[in-house]
């Protein structure tokens, strides 16, 4: 018991209680391909299977026999029953179902559901699954791999998004962990995660800048790295701008050779596949020759490097038109930038390579594999959450936050690049005698007009007290945490009942839908559950014995001996709850605790108010100013 | 600077920390006996990131403070912890992002000042401007941006306002050093109209940029 008591460590060192045998992991969740690390006393090391593959392909088919495969089995099936096997589904995640209609239309999706308010569906395997649930599905498998390699359980991960990401995807990501049981320690950004290995490998210090072009998605990120300090800087980016978009140029081509047809999905996975391989070849050779064998009909097409290049060549400056931007925000110039990180698997080809180092005037660097190199940042980012470290990320928010107000037009509450955590307010009125409620549309975007921003959430603040009209104060406070993650609040401060309401938007996936997800994918969510609501009562209940353990320490001869020992087992009846299972049994033994030292916390504030007034007059002389009130 | 009106009451000496219960300085990020992270308390930007306040700071001292409480204080630190450990660590990296984002640059740090001696520099976001003679520079400027055909034409705009900006900055640490909070008034105002008129002058060089292919 005692060594528990004065075991106090740095703010912010304290080991995790009961963290046991279990691990966190890094996550890449790409869109082509997924990756995990793990990172053990600062060197990370990326997960491999029995053949020393470490890329886990992003595919999931779905049999009718209700199995689910995972990475390169699934992608193996994708020829021969596509309508089964589905890839890419990150470019899904958070998107609307317009938004996934419009992509759909290029990829063999097909949307199941109405116009209804809700996460889109997609039919897969005779199924109809949200793309939170196939990305668990995803998640699952790489838990399963890690779990394999490690032989120990994993619980925690850190799991990488795109910079670019909005609100409705990275809270979808954030749901998809949960569904495979993964407590999400942070969503990291991909670039800071990929800058965060390139700094500790290489004690890199200066501006540097991560061009990463995946699957999917298009990021660059301006950091400065300084004593272990990554500060970013800007960021910017498409969230739907990558290799894919390679291959529906190649794809395109080749049906256009073979003359007019109308194609089935499965036709179309089949050129995407063969366009993808071809783009892929053409990385290292100057030319080949491609098949395709679609309904009953073969056709051979021809490819060059330079054909290739001609073809992309508009997407690739659109990537560096963006870096501009990125550049011109920070108020940067690519002179100033010390080095150029590439990232992400179409970073391979020549042709990005050479107008990322034309733009930059250096040529880019690739040391670590640029596939893995997420993966091994998030990995030591896990590591730093939970064991400590001397490391720090700072990271922005990539979108503008606003609201739609008068005329469609969007108000600004948190412009882009600002540092995260924030905390932004804004107030509003009323435009109407006796208005009693007001709607709240929260977007999110770079564009003055509402309908051209992302939709995140709409929201009705009632029971404004009747007022005419602009006499009413509407404080509306964006905040955004550590994740990215963004809440909502209002609140009406003329009057002295306020009234609130917090929002958290998320792309049409409820807490009830995702209580019922849960309970329906996972048998064992309800013990996952449990067991995370008991690590967390004996985390609350393991501060609370530091903390009296701590207090006893300075103001023990505030105490009497009887009502010392009633403490003493106070504490050691907390200590022994949480040795069992008990939530219950464990919370009310914190309480109890609380109540028992009670009077002692009187008698201590009695005795540091004393002590502060004979120092006082020495103290107010040193202050320069004082805060208006306590307690911000 | 005066800052604040100073309540000299019991409570701002002595707060009694919430997870020991005990007494806390009200200016401690952690307790001193239990070690717990304390909620953000109400002081001004300055004092928060341990700087003395005024227009002229030490840019390097003050990202050495905020870079060093970040250390202490950012949710990263607090990832395993109860949920009162982290709302309070991700309040105190709020405000030390507002802090820092508020005083490094020179114009918002103005316009803080200007707020701190009770001058509502920033109450019209927007600006109307009513002084004549920047009315008069504005006009001439604008109209110069807007006959603006090649995007060297805009650049010389845009390196005109950027100089303005640097003089205005000069001319802004002068006015507090002297304590004429009229002028800095003044010049804020200036000031804001020539950063809009910097950002217009890009936006609009870029275009023109983009059109000619360059």
């Amino acid at each position: 018991m005692s060594e528990l008591l004065f075991d106090i460590h740095e703010p912010g060192q304290t080991p995790l209680p009961h963290a046991g045998d279990a691990i966190a992991v890094g996550i890449d969740l790409g869109t082509t391909n997924s990756v995990v690390a793990v990172a053990r006393e600062g060197k990370p090391e990326v997960l491999r299977d029995e053949k020393g593959q470490a890329l886990i392909p992003s595919v999931v088919a779905y049999g009718a026999d209700g199995t689910v495969t995972v990475g390169a089995q699934a992608r193996l099936q994708i020829l021969d029953r596509p309508q089964d096997v589905i890839s890419s589904v990150k470019r899904l995640m958070g998107r609307g179902l317009a938004d996934v209609k419009r992509i759909a239309g290029q990829l063999p999706f097909t949307v199941d559901g109405d116009e209804q308010a809700g996460m889109v569906r997609i039919k897969i395997g005779g199924r109809s699954l949200t793309p939170v649930e196939i990305s668990a599905d995803i998640l699952m498998a790489v838990k399963a791999r890690a779990e394999t390699v490690l032989g120990k359980t994993v619980k925690q991960a850190v799991v990488t998004v795109p910079a670019y990401f909005d609100d409705a995807a990275r809270t979808a990501t954030k749901d998809a962990a949960r569904l495979a049981g993964l407590e999400v320690l942070r969503l990291v950004n991909e670039p800071t995660a990929a800058a965060l290995a390139y700094g500790l490998d290489e004690g890199a210090e200066g501006l540097y800048a991560v061009y990463d072009l995946g699957g999917g998605t298009f990021d660059i990120s301006l950091l400065r790295m300084e004593k272990g300090v990554f500060q970013v800087k800007a960021t910017g980016g498409d969230a739907a701008l990558g290799g894919d978009d390679f291959d529906h140029r190649v794809a395109e081509r080749f049906l256009a050779e073979r003359g007019f047809q109308t194609l089935t999905a499965d036709a179309v996975s089949q050129v995407l596949v063969t366009a993808r391989v071809a783009k892929e070849c053409l990385t290292g050779r100057e030319a080949g020759d491609w098949m395709l064998d679609l309904d009953g009909r073969l056709s051979h097409h021809a490819l060059t490097r330079p054909e290739l290049e001609a073809m992309i060549a508009p997407l690739i400056d659109r990537t560096i038109a963006i870096a501009k931007t990125v550049l011109a925000d920070a108020g940067v110039t690519p002179e100033q930038v010390k080095g150029v990180v590439l990232v992400g698997g179409s970073t391979r080809i020549p042709l990005v390579r050479a107008k990322v180092a034309a733009f930059f005037g250096q040529p880019p660097l690739a040391d670590i594999n640029p596939d893995e190199v997420v993966a091994v940042g998030a990995a030591l980012q896990a590591e730093a959450l939970t064991r400590g470290s001397d490391t720090l990320l700072l990271d922005v928010t990539p979108l503008s936050l606003g609201l739609e107000t008068m005329g469609g037009i969007v108000e600004k509450i948190i412009p882009r690049n600002s540092p995260i955590p924030t905390a932004m307010a804004q107030e509003f009125t009323t435009y109407q005698d006796g208005q009693a409620a007001m709607r709240i549309h929260v977007v999110q975007g770079e564009r003055e007009m509402v309908d051209q921003c992302r939709s995140l959430a709409r929201f009705d603040l009632m029971g404004i007290p009747p007022m005419a009209a602009g006499a009413a104060r509407i404080r509306v406070t964006f905040t955004v945490d550590a994740d990215g993650l963004l809440t909502v609040a209002a609140l009406e401060t003329t009057t002295g009942t306020e009234q609130q309401v917090s929002v958290k938007p998320s792309y049409g996936l409820t807490e009830d839908e995702m209580a019922e997800m849960l309970r329906a994918s996972l048998a064992h969510a309800k013990d996952d559950m449990a067991a995370r609501l008991l690590a967390e009562a004996r985390v609350e209940a393991n501060r609370s014995i530091l903390a009296v353990g701590a207090a006893l320490g300075v103001d023990a001869d505030l105490l009497s001996p009887p009502e010392r020992a009633q403490i003493d087992q106070a504490i050691a009846r907390l200590d022994a709850a949480c040795r069992e299972t008990d939530r219950q049994a464990i919370l009310d033994a914190t309480q109890a605790l609380e109540g028992e030292t009670k009077a002692f916390a009187e008698r201590r504030m009695d005795r540091g108010i004393r002590t502060a007034l004979a120092g006082m007059s020495v103290e107010s002389l040193e202050k320069v100013a004082e805060p208006v009130k306590p307690g911000a | 600077m005066n800052i604040q009106a100073q309540p000299e009451g019991l409570e701002s000496c002595v707060v009694a920390c919430w997870s020991c219960k005990g007494p806390a300085s009200p200016r401690a990020l952690f307790c001193s006996v239990c070690n717990a992270v304390q909620p953000p308390r109400a002081v001004d930007h300055f004092q928060r990131l341990g700087l003395l306040p005024g227009f002229e700071i030490d840019l390097a001292q003050l990202e050495r403070h905020y870079f060093g409480l970040q250390r202490k204080l950012h949710p990263d630190r607090f990832a395993g912890r109860t949920g009162c450990e982290k709302l309070y660590s991700q309040q105190q990296a709020t405000q030390l992002n507002e802090a820092y984002e508020t005083l490094k640059d020179p114009m918002r740090r103005a316009v803080y000042l200007l707020k701190l001696a009770g001058r509502a520099a920033d109450a019209d976001p927007k600006g109307t401007v009513s002084d004549p003679a920047l009315l008069m520079e504005s006009m001439e400027a604008r109209e110069a941006l807007a006959e603006a055909e090649t995007s060297a034409e805009a650049g010389a705009v845009l390196i005109r306002a950027e100089a303005d900006i640097a003089s205005g900055i000069a001319d802004l640490a002068q006015a507090f050093a002297e304590r004429r909070l009229d002028q800095a008034e003044k010049l804020v105002l200036r000031l804001k109209y020539l950063s809009r008129l910097a950002e217009e002058a890009r936006a609009h060089k870029a275009r023109l940029a983009r059109s000619a292919g360059e």
